[in-house]
């Protein structure tokens, strides 16, 4: 009897000693995603109520802090560009030739329409600063072992006051996460998939957002090609860099 | 009779002033309620059928579950040919488009560099299209305070109260940020050619207008409208006639089943217009009952009151032989006169003020500074046919039946005590 109780007791200290802290899985996505800067070029598939329709862009971005999107296509797209640096949001249309500050409540708009907002793009990524975390349990999905971690916001005004995070126990990728209002209400949903060893990193290539108060079927971003580290030039977060 | 009644009630004021003066008072309100709740709901439902609702509107299915968000993804398509079927189907129907959008408005300085920045309700409406219809339709003319109305396109119209938080002047850049109707941004520069003032808060605080083509240009909606406005010919609103169009056509264009088929509603059924049609119905007839009721018992009352004073003279003329009938007979027809001449004064009394509220109106803007509503901040009063003659119904009423409650009491009196009573 004795024995099964030691044994008991050793199984359960060796499960806790396989689960990391989700501080330490959210610090190793981190390593695994971020690095000095980035070149993606990609397309967001937007199927709306009525129709889907594709925008190409390509963006360039050091951390999280700076952000330079050119639109690529379709024609009317075409041409126009978003800075972000740190909190602040620029816009620039080639047809009105006008740098534009998107703040206020022009923040939570949609994003070309897509179920992506401003405010969706100015977050940070750094969610240990603003969230406590905490790992609620294992799970599969499509046949891949998953963290399920709880994020709980620890300080005001943010977008989203409640994340859940599905994290690949393997290649610390989250495959899946949704987003909660302070009330409990499911606000958007996320899958990443595709995901794929690109320099040396596993990074998904498909992101499918949905936002659930909106009626559509959401919508995919495709990464097309992406670059990591490369040499960009300051300019390019300027905001002369939008008019040139 | 009447003659010899009229020599009575002159001589004798105690019979003829006070409840002359009474019924005046009375009918004065009466007709100043009815021509002044006539003119507000009046007016209310007439702004908001040009500027929000027409007498009827065609917009989607989907467009309809939340006409606030004025979501222009759910817009009408194929509008061109949509218009020619309405025109065909109903032919003495004004129709119109319209497209009513949200986004924010940008304001340059000398370097093109944000100097204001504000939410606007955006209005596309017919001023180089149609002949320019919508120019007369929405007042616009009149409510120019400054500049002058849009002659080309990227020229836009501006509410005051906008103007002046966003601190610019006629000549100004603007640029308008908003979402097209496939949800990409929309972004486009227009010159203020003009400050309008709307009269109604909701618009005043922050409306830009501009022409309906060049909407369509800015939300990317070719042939596509939010709204298509219907008149009725005779440019009033008859909900009768309006909901026999509105479900003629909903039972060969509306499909349930597709989220973006046209349907179309009546001005009653937006923005709870019904309950306001159902209240100006209801209105006059409170008005006139109330009324009725309540100075029917003050001329009870004095009918009392004068029956205790000619108690004596009563009491006399059934002596000398005058039948209780015919004595009760004339206090009515004195009750007639008395109502005939204090609903001519309380008529004319009340006519002059209503006139003078419907010149001048009653400007409440200060007290609603914070509505959104679509209601205009100076009301007036309306003078209508029955204002000149709904103060004698209550007026002619409440005197006879006050007076015929108070004259009850003549056939309570005994005969064989009248010269006794007399004596004392």
């Amino acid at each position: 009897m004795k024995k099964i109780l030691i044994l008991i007791l050793m199984t359960i200290v060796f499960i806790n000693a396989q689960t990391p802290s989700a501080e330490m899985i959210l610090e190793k996505i981190d390593e695994n995603m971020t690095s000095e800067n980035q070149v993606v070029t990609s397309k967001m598939i937007i199927h709306g109520r009525r129709a889907s329709r594709i925008i190409e862009s390509k963006s360039w971005s050091v951390g999280d802090s700076k952000n330079f999107t050119e639109y690529l296509s379709p024609a009317r797209e075409q041409g126009t560009k978003m800075l972000k640096i740190d909190d602040n949001l620029w816009i620039y249309t080639p047809s009105t030739d006008r740098i534009i500050k998107i703040s206020g409540h022009m923040l939570k708009q949609s994003v070309m329409g897509s179920d992506l907002s401003y405010e969706d793009m100015m977050e940070s990524q750094e969610l240990t600063e603003n969230y406590d975390a905490k790992v609620t349990g294992t799970t599969v999905i499509d046949e891949v072992n998953c963290w399920v971690i709880n994020l709980i916001g620890k300080v005001d005004n943010l977008a989203y006051h409640k994340r859940k995070i599905w994290v690949d126990k393997n290649k610390y990728i989250p495959l899946r996460e949704e987003l909660y209002a302070k009330n409990g209400k499911l606000l958007k949903r996320m899958e990443l998939k595709d995901i794929k060893n690109i320099n040396g990193r596993w990074y998904p290539t498909k992101m499918i957002f949905k936002d659930m108060l909106k009626r559509g079927q959401g919508t995919e971003f495709v990464i097309d090609d992406i670059k990591f580290d490369q040499n960009i030039p300051e300019y390019k977060f300027s905001k002369a860099g939008l008019k040139r | 009779m009447i003659k010899f009644l009229l020599k009575g009630l002159i001589r004798d004021r105690h019979r003829s002033l006070f409840p002359i003066l009474s019924i005046s008072i009375g009918v004065t309100l009466t007709v100043l309620m009815q021509a002044w709740v006539t003119g507000i709901l009046g007016d209310m439902i007439d702004f908001n059928a040009r500027f929000t609702t027409g007498h009827t509107k065609v917009i989607t299915r989907a467009y309809s579950e939340n006409m606030q968000q004025m979501a222009s993804d759910l817009a009408i398509v194929g509008v061109d040919e949509l218009t020619d079927d309405l025109e065909k189907e109903f032919p003495n129907m004004n129709w119109i488009n319209r497209i009513r959008f949200g986004g924010l408005i940008d304001i340059p300085d000398e370097s093109g560099i944000t100097k204001s920045q504000g939410p606007v309700v955006g209005w596309g409406i017919n001023i180089l299209t149609d002949n320019g219809s919508d120019i007369e339709r929405m007042n616009l003319q009149k409510a120019m305070r400054a500049g002058k109305i849009p002659t080309k396109s990227g020229e836009i119209l501006m509410s005051d109260e906008l103007a002046e938080k966003l601190n610019v002047k006629v000549g100004d850049d603007a640029t308008f940020l908003g979402s097209t109707m496939f949800g990409s941004m929309a972004m486009q520069n227009f010159v203020i050619v003009g400050i309008v003032h709307f009269g109604t808060t909701a618009l005043d605080k922050g409306a830009i207008i501009i022409d309906f083509k060049d909407a369509q240009e800015v939300l990317n909606m070719e042939n596509a409208t939010s709204e298509i406005l219907g008149y009725l010919p005779s440019g009033k609103y008859n909900n009768e006639l309006a909901s026999e169009i509105a479900n003629d056509f909903n039972s060969k264009y509306s499909n349930s089943e597709d989220e973006f088929s046209p349907k179309m509603l009546t001005l009653s059924e937006q923005n709870d217009l019904k309950s306001m049609l159902e209240y100006m119905d209801s209105i006059i007839g409170i008005i006139i009952f109330v009324f009725i009721f309540a100075m029917s018992i003050v001329l009870w009352n004095i009918g009392l009151i004068g029956g205790l004073r000619r108690y004596g003279e009563i009491g006399l003329r059934l002596a000398i032989g005058e039948s209780k009938g015919a004595v009760y007979r004339k206090m009515i027809y004195e009750s007639v006169l008395i109502g005939l001449f204090g609903s001519l004064f309380g008529t004319i009394i009340g006519l002059g003020f209503s006139y003078l509220l419907q010149t001048k109106g009653l400007d409440l803007s200060s007290m609603m500074q914070n509505t959104s509503m679509m209601i205009q901040s100076v009301y007036r009063a309306k003078i209508t046919p029955l204002t000149f003659y709904i103060g004698f119904i209550p007026g002619l009423f409440s005197t006879i039946i006050g007076t015929a409650l108070a004259g009850i009491g003549i056939y309570k009196r005994q005969t064989a005590q009248l010269f006794r009573e007399l004596e004392n």
